[in-house]
């Protein structure tokens, strides 16, 4: 399905020895890859060997240590922010205040609409029909969690970078997530999703990057690309 | 595939903004009941002499409603800190000082004019003279919004620290003194009977000043907090 390796079109989203280091203690690196449209790429490894801060580097909210991060080709520094760039981070991003749907709105008026889709057309595509007038307070952390990937689902951005996206689902939503990323993938979207390896990714993923842990052993603080 | 406009985003977190300061509107009507709370205390502390109030209703009107903006300034970026909406702002296509622009908006709307709309009351708790209330009502339209704004940037340099309520308050402090000065200096210069319209002015042209820097420096700290 997916033909990560011997991809001609240019990459996008590439990563050059790219290394982060936080109070000259190295967090991951120095890392090299490419992200083509159709790829999706896991990130393993154990807690604390720099997942969600590499997801960070990489969506231009942290800068590097070194190394540099190229959107198409161009430079990614956080002046100059691409909106091709989605982030799902632990903190979801989303007000417990307001319903599912004032939520998806808001992320509407915040990234744009993808076309063909509604937001109540995206919730029910994540199991939540029902819930769109509840307020998130009175959802389960698997069901705020759905909200949030119905608005990956709406917002027209080509790469998803999703921090642990399977934590607090259930099997059938860890089935969704994949079923997401598949038809993300074929949608021309690429995607660069974090485990620590609890949750197997079912549908068969190509490539996978595995980070090391950097702290207290700094010399294999480096990414090796496994095959499946 | 359909980018949304930067006025379609400002629009929509300017509603959403509204709409959390309803659905939390006990948390809203805290900097009113200070305000009031602190000018009813001082007849009780210097006596009901109108001639003494009167002296100092001004003042401590603006005081009391600085001080009560400065005590809702701290939430301006706290929730959407911890919830990681600030993020998603950040890495949105638009630029962030306006985005900004439109949060202060919402303070501004949801805690300074309810209490430039309660400065009449508190202006007759306290005895002033009804020539002074015009003057009172124009300073504070202008101080007010240069508090939002100077305070934007302050909470913005401070949002990433755990306990940044006691700096925050030191670093305000000291520039909105200037403020307090030319805003409680025009209503005592109507009271005597002199020229207030200088200071108005110049808190007009700070207010201008302001305007248009405060967001880009409020946007350029925010950044730095996140990282």
């Amino acid at each position: 399905m997916q033909t990560p390796v011997e991809n001609e079109t240019a990459p996008l989203l590439q990563a050059r020895a790219l290394a982060f280091a936080r109070n000259e203690e190295p967090i991951f690196g120095p890392l090299d890859f490419a992200l083509h449209a159709g790829d999706v790429v896991l990130i393993e490894g154990d807690n604390g060997s720099g997942k969600t801060t590499l997801l960070k580097v990489l969506s231009g909210l942290l800068q590097p240590t070194s190394g540099e991060v190229l959107l198409h080709d161009a430079p990614l520094t956080l002046a100059k922010l691409s909106h091709q760039v989605a982030l799902l981070a632990h903190l979801l991003g989303l007000k417990l205040e307001l319903s599912a749907l004032e939520n998806l709105r808001f992320a509407i008026g915040l990234g744009g609409l993808r076309s063909g889709i509604t937001p109540q057309l995206a919730l029910a595509s994540v199991g939540l029909e029902g819930y769109e007038d509840q307020p998130l307070r009175m959802l389960s952390a698997g069901q705020r969690k759905r909200v949030a990937l119905a608005r990956l689902l709406l917002v027209p951005v080509a790469l998803w970078l999703l921090d642990e996206p399977y934590a607090n689902l259930d099997r059938e939503g860890i089935e969704l997530v994949n079923r997401l990323l598949d038809n993300h993938a074929r949608r021309g979207g690429a995607a660069l999703i974090t485990s620590h390896g609890a949750y197997a990714f079912t549908s068969g993923t190509p490539r996978r990057i595995a980070l090391k842990p950097g702290i207290g052993n700094r010399g294999s603080a480096i990414a090796e690309q496994v095959s499946p | 595939m359909r980018p949304g406009t930067t006025a379609a985003a400002c629009i929509a977190l300017l509603r959403r903004d509204f709409v959390l300061t309803w659905r939390r509107r006990g948390d809203a009507l805290n900097p009113l009941l200070f305000a009031v709370m602190v000018v009813s205390l001082f007849p009780f502390a210097l006596g009901p002499e109108a001639e003494t109030l009167a002296r100092i209703a001004a003042g401590t009107i603006f005081v009391a409603v600085l001080l009560a903006m400065l005590l809702s300034l701290d939430a301006l970026f706290r929730s959407d800190l911890e919830d990681g909406s600030l993020e998603q702002l950040v890495l949105s296509p638009h630029p962030l000082a306006l985005l900004i622009a439109a949060k202060v908006l919402v303070h501004w709307l949801t805690t300074a004019l309810p209490l430039i709309a309660i400065a009449p009351l508190l202006a007759q708790l306290l005895h002033l003279p009804a020539n002074v209330l015009p003057v009172l009502l124009a300073a504070l339209a202008l101080a007010t919004p240069l508090l939002s704004l100077i305070g934007a940037v302050c909470v913005a340099l401070t949002v990433g620290m755990r306990r940044s309520g006691m700096l925050l308050t030191l670093l305000v402090l000291p520039l909105i003194v200037p403020a307090l000065i030319f805003g409680a200096g025009a209503c005592n210069a109507a009271q005597a009977g002199f020229a207030f319209i200088a200071p108005l002015l110049w808190l007009g042209a700070w207010l201008a000043l302001a305007l248009v820097l405060a967001p880009l420096a409020a946007a350029a700290a925010l950044k730095i907090s996140l990282t």
